[in-house]
């Protein structure tokens, strides 16, 4: 089984004058079911990190493996099938659609990917309750606490069980209680299968993780930590 | 359709969950979606309402023309060219004193007959009886005419009979007068067999006849009508000359389709000396009038539609835009779900085009109401063609459509990053 991301010299410089090397020639593997944290100072490159890892952007040199699949070769059609099967992405801002139920909020990330219409509301409902959010169904977001949106907002990302879920400073908009109550909701789903990669730069959301990649001025350095067994 | 790299299905978006999003989208936004429908509604309203409103007007003129005006010719005296009569004294009228015998031989009139107004000295009283105390009137209408002309006017009878040749030709004092003028006079129809009589500035006139209503001429309004020759032993000879309002003039019915042919020949067959001297009025072709009702009217109105239909497409331009530029994350997102920038773009312009559609839609209502309200009103037929007032909401479709098709553009040009970081 390949890992699910595997970096081979990925890089990312944004066109100038003068250009920026946001992140420079990487290279990194990351196994199924593991759990890792990328850790850096703001402008260090974590978030061009985010964007490749999640399909957004497209790198500049090197390639990024996706279950094995080299994606700089991809399309936008297969990067955008990528995107909606393969990847559950989780943003500091939460992104919900104001005006939507949580569930309808769930529901949309099965709307583009082909999933049969009577598929998608109980998957929804499933994914809803995996976060305990099981009695919020007819939520709208201002409605819900900010804890509970990011739950909403995870119920999203896991619904279409991806290979990686990829979290871009999940705890950044949540109070010290709701970011621990957070962590370990990704704890749990980390032991259920999901390969799961959270971007911070809080050190109490990294120490969740089993492995520590910093990041600084656009350079990976070492992984931390044991990889996954 | 699989995707052949990745294994995983194409993304994509059916239609039935592209108009789902149309309507979420719509609805979460309810006074939005009203105010940017307004143009449309307008622009559609006022596109059916003035194709409605021309229909059922030229539908109602070409009714009455039919009917009425397409058979009936008048012929006007204009007076001799060289005017020798004595001053203060009128010339003899143009038309011969067989006129109406004359009219008739003319293949296609149904009845002719010469009339005309008879001009009374300013204050002269038309009363019931000689007392004083009668009731009298001044707006009465006095009418010379000729037992043709009666025939012709096709008076609908309530009591008596119609002014005959006889009294004509005898200068009889008899006279017919409408139900109204009766009523104001106090001659009620059950009395006709007394013979009431109505003094003219003294002069009686024995009622032999009560009419309700008029085909021509005396249409709607009070009149008195006397024989020919007894107005002109009576009062003289009318004015002659076209618009002198007094002149006399021969009305002619005619069956219908005959008005032209009978319009060519009358004047040449009324005074064969001096044919010009006569005018004749021939009705106006119907498919002519409608069509000038249709060009200049119509034409107008519908220029004043577009022009609402083109601001109705750039206000839902412009919302859509706005709504665009204010739902970036939510095109981020959508992206980082899966959705295809075409799949963004669809949903923009399904979003615009059922705004559109709905704008069409209440709009063709509004249009066809006015329409209905206005023939019930005027209690006239509703005249609305099936074959632009069903299809009418499409034109709001098309507009949408069309004012989406920049904004749904620019929406699946928007990265996924700005979009996202944009929140």
């Amino acid at each position: 089984m390949p890992p699910v991301i595997e970096l081979r010299g990925l890089a990312r410089t944004y066109p100038g004058p003068p250009p920026v090397p946001a992140l420079r020639p990487a290279n990194l593997v990351i196994e199924a079911g593991d759990y890792v944290a990328v850790t850096g100072p703001s402008g260090s490159g974590k978030s061009t990190l985010v964007h490749l890892l999640g399909l957004l952007d497209a790198p500049t040199g090197g390639s990024y493996l996706l279950d094995g699949l080299d994606t700089a070769t991809l399309g936008d059609r297969d990067r955008s099938a990528l995107r909606g099967r393969r990847i559950g992405l989780v943003f500091q801002a939460f992104h919900l659609l104001p005006y939507r139920t949580a569930l309808e909020n769930v529901l949309l990330a099965g709307l583009y990917n082909s999933t049969p219409r009577s598929e998608r509301i109980p998957a929804a409902v499933d994914a809803l309750r995996s976060v305990g959010l099981g009695h919020r169904l007819d939520a709208v977001p201002t409605t819900l606490s900010g804890g509970e949106c990011q739950r909403v907002a995870i119920a999203r990302a896991l619904v279409n069980r991806p290979s990686l879920l990829l979290c871009d400073e999940p705890t950044g908009n949540l109070d010290s209680g709701n970011a621990a109550t957070l962590m370990e909701l990704l704890d749990r789903l980390n032991e259920t299968g999901f390969t799961v990669v959270v971007i911070t730069h809080d050190a109490a959301v990294a120490s969740h993780a089993r492995g520590t990649i910093a990041i600084s001025d656009g350079i990976i350095s070492e992984r931390t930590g044991a990889a996954h067994a | 359709m699989p995707s052949s790299r990745t294994g995983l299905p194409a993304p994509r978006l059916s239609a039935r969950d592209a108009a789902a999003e149309a309507v979420a989208g719509i609805v979460q936004r309810p006074g939005r979606a009203v105010l940017t429908m307004l143009g449309t509604v307008l622009g559609v309203g006022a596109f059916v309402g003035v194709l409605g409103l021309t229909a059922t007007g030229a539908g109602q003129i070409s009714h009455q023309f039919t009917v009425l005006q397409q058979t009936t010719v008048t012929v006007e005296d204009n007076g001799p060219a060289n005017n020798v009569a004595p001053p203060s004294t009128n010339p003899p009228i143009g038309f011969p004193a067989n006129a109406d015998t004359v009219a008739s031989h003319i293949t296609g009139v149904v009845a002719a007959g010469v009339w005309w107004p008879v001009s009374l000295p300013d204050g002269t009283k038309f009363t019931g009886s000689l007392a004083l105390s009668a009731s009298s009137s001044q707006t009465i209408t006095l009418l010379a005419a000729s037992p043709g002309a009666v025939r012709a006017l096709g008076l609908k009878l309530v009591a008596g009979s119609p002014l005959t040749t006889y009294e004509n030709n005898t200068s009889q004092h008899v006279a017919m007068i409408d139900t109204g003028t009766a009523a104001q006079l106090g001659i009620s129809p059950a009395r006709l067999a007394s013979q009431p009589a109505i003094f003219v500035g003294g002069l009686p006139y024995t009622v032999v006849g009560i009419y309700s209503s008029a085909q021509r001429i005396v249409t709607g309004e009070s009149a008195m009508l006397i024989p020919e020759h007894t107005a002109l032993a009576d009062f003289g000879n009318p004015l002659p000359g076209i618009g002198n309002q007094d002149e006399a003039q021969m009305v002619i019915a005619t069956r219908i389709g005959a008005a032209k042919a009978v319009a060519r020949q009358i004047a040449a067959a009324e005074l064969p000396s001096d044919p010009a001297r006569l005018a004749v009025t021939s009705p106006p072709n119907p498919q002519n009038l409608q069509s000038e009702v249709k060009s200049d009217l119509a034409g107008l109105f519908l220029i004043l539609a577009l022009i609402t239909l083109l601001i109705g497409a750039v206000g839902i331009a412009n919302t859509t835009l706005v709504a665009v530029l204010e739902r970036t994350a939510e095109i981020g997102l959508r992206r980082a779900v899966g959705a295809r920038p075409r799949h963004i773009a669809a949903q923009f312009l399904a979003e615009s085009t059922a705004l559109g559609t709905l704008g069409g839609l209440i709009g063709t209502c509004i249009g066809v109401g006015t329409v209905v309200i206005f023939a019930l009103a005027k209690d006239w037929t509703a005249v609305l063609n099936p074959a632009y007032t069903l299809p009418a909401p499409l034109i709001g479709s098309a507009v949408g459509f069309l004012a989406g098709a920049y904004p749904a553009l620019r929406a699946a040009r928007t990265s996924p990053l700005a979009a996202l970081r944009s929140a």
